[in-house]
């Protein structure tokens, strides 16, 4: 009964059916959504910050071991993914675009870049670890010590796997997000009433993006001047 | 809640801002590939978060329209700051005053 007299109240009123009752109108839902996202992003910004925070003490503390094991990473391979990964926020922010003009193709055709971009970051990453194991430069039992290095360089790779590790599964996830994205702007969800999933995944992808950027000087980039 | 003045349509970007913010990252992340090798002493790393730090900035006011958002918005942002810094210093001050002390296990 209840039920009913909202969906009259929304008829008396020629609501969108996206709207929920207990917004006003669409503006305000689309705003309540962006800054429920925003908040999450911060509760982000301290999950990583934890182990940005062991990373300078541990840095601080090791300073040369950090140098020496952070040169041997591949730069080639981490400045081709920083830039894959811009040009995806680039596509993100063009799908999320076309979201608000409600175009459906444009839609699928940015979020089918943004997934083909990440999954190419993820593939590099994949070499890059293989390489790492190859030189048995992964922590653990069958870590050996680079030749010149303080031991401590193990402790370097630790957060090194940790912190790529954890943005590589934020990726995945995003990917799994941008495929439910596709999926629903080819249902024909989105239009420029209605497009808050595809800018709130939007939100996501960029503030992974963000993470990037500042993974990649502070893991492959601090001991360059010193080669 | 109210948008910011500086709305253009619908208070969002446009590909043309899109375009140029993708350049400016572009040309930083060159930058600070160069700025890596050059030897400045001390001022390697806070040269190249510096770097960071604008970049992020950039994704953040166009692609994720900060710019464009309500205050309400760039208050919560700036609580993650606030609270990413007293997460760091804190506990920095702990650490990098430890040696000070002639404590056991320290």
């Amino acid at each position: 009964m209840a039920e009913g007299s909202h969906a009259a109240a929304h008829d008396a009123h020629d609501a969108p059916r996206e709207l929920r009752h207990h917004f006003v109108d669409m503006e305000a839902q689309q705003e309540a959504s962006a800054l429920g996202m925003w908040i999450f992003l911060v509760t982000e910004v301290l999950f990583f910050g934890g182990m940005f925070t062991a990373y300078v003490i541990y840095r601080a503390s090791y300073t040369r071991a950090f140098e020496g094991a952070s040169n041997l990473l591949d730069l080639k391979l981490g400045a081709f993914n920083t830039a894959v990964l811009i040009l995806s926020s680039l596509t993100m922010a063009l799908a999320v675009w076309a979201g608000q003009q409600g175009k459906k193709n444009l839609i699928v055709l940015f979020l089918t870049a943004t997934i083909l971009l990440g999954g190419t970051f993820l593939g590099v990453k994949v070499i890059e670890y293989k390489q790492k194991f190859v030189h048995h430069e992964v922590p653990g039992p069958h870590f050996v010590v680079p030749e010149g290095l303080p031991r401590q360089s193990e402790m370097f790779f630790s957060l090194y796997f940790c912190m790529t590790g954890l943005h590589a599964l934020h990726m995945v996830i995003g990917i799994g997000l941008l495929l439910w994205l596709i999926a629903r702007a080819r249902r024909g969800d989105f239009t420029p009433r209605y497009n808050t999933p595809v800018d709130m995944v939007g939100l996501y992808w960029h503030f992974v993006d963000i993470v990037w950027i500042f993974l990649f000087p502070l893991l492959y980039l601090l001991g360059r001047h010193t080669l | 809640m109210r948008r910011n003045e500086s709305d253009d349509t619908h208070g969002h970007g446009s590909p043309g801002a899109y375009f140029a913010v993708f350049t400016a990252l572009m040309v930083l992340t060159a930058v600070t590939l160069w700025a890596a090798y050059q030897h400045l002493g001390i001022w390697n790393t806070p040269l190249a978060l510096a770097i960071a730090a604008a970049k992020a900035v950039m994704v953040a006011l166009i692609f994720m329209h900060l710019r464009s958002s309500p205050k309400l918005t760039a208050i919560v942002v700036a609580t993650s700051i606030v609270f990413l810094a007293f997460l760091i210093l804190i506990t920095l001050s702990d650490y990098l005053t430890r040696p000070w002390l002639p404590i056991y296990g320290r």
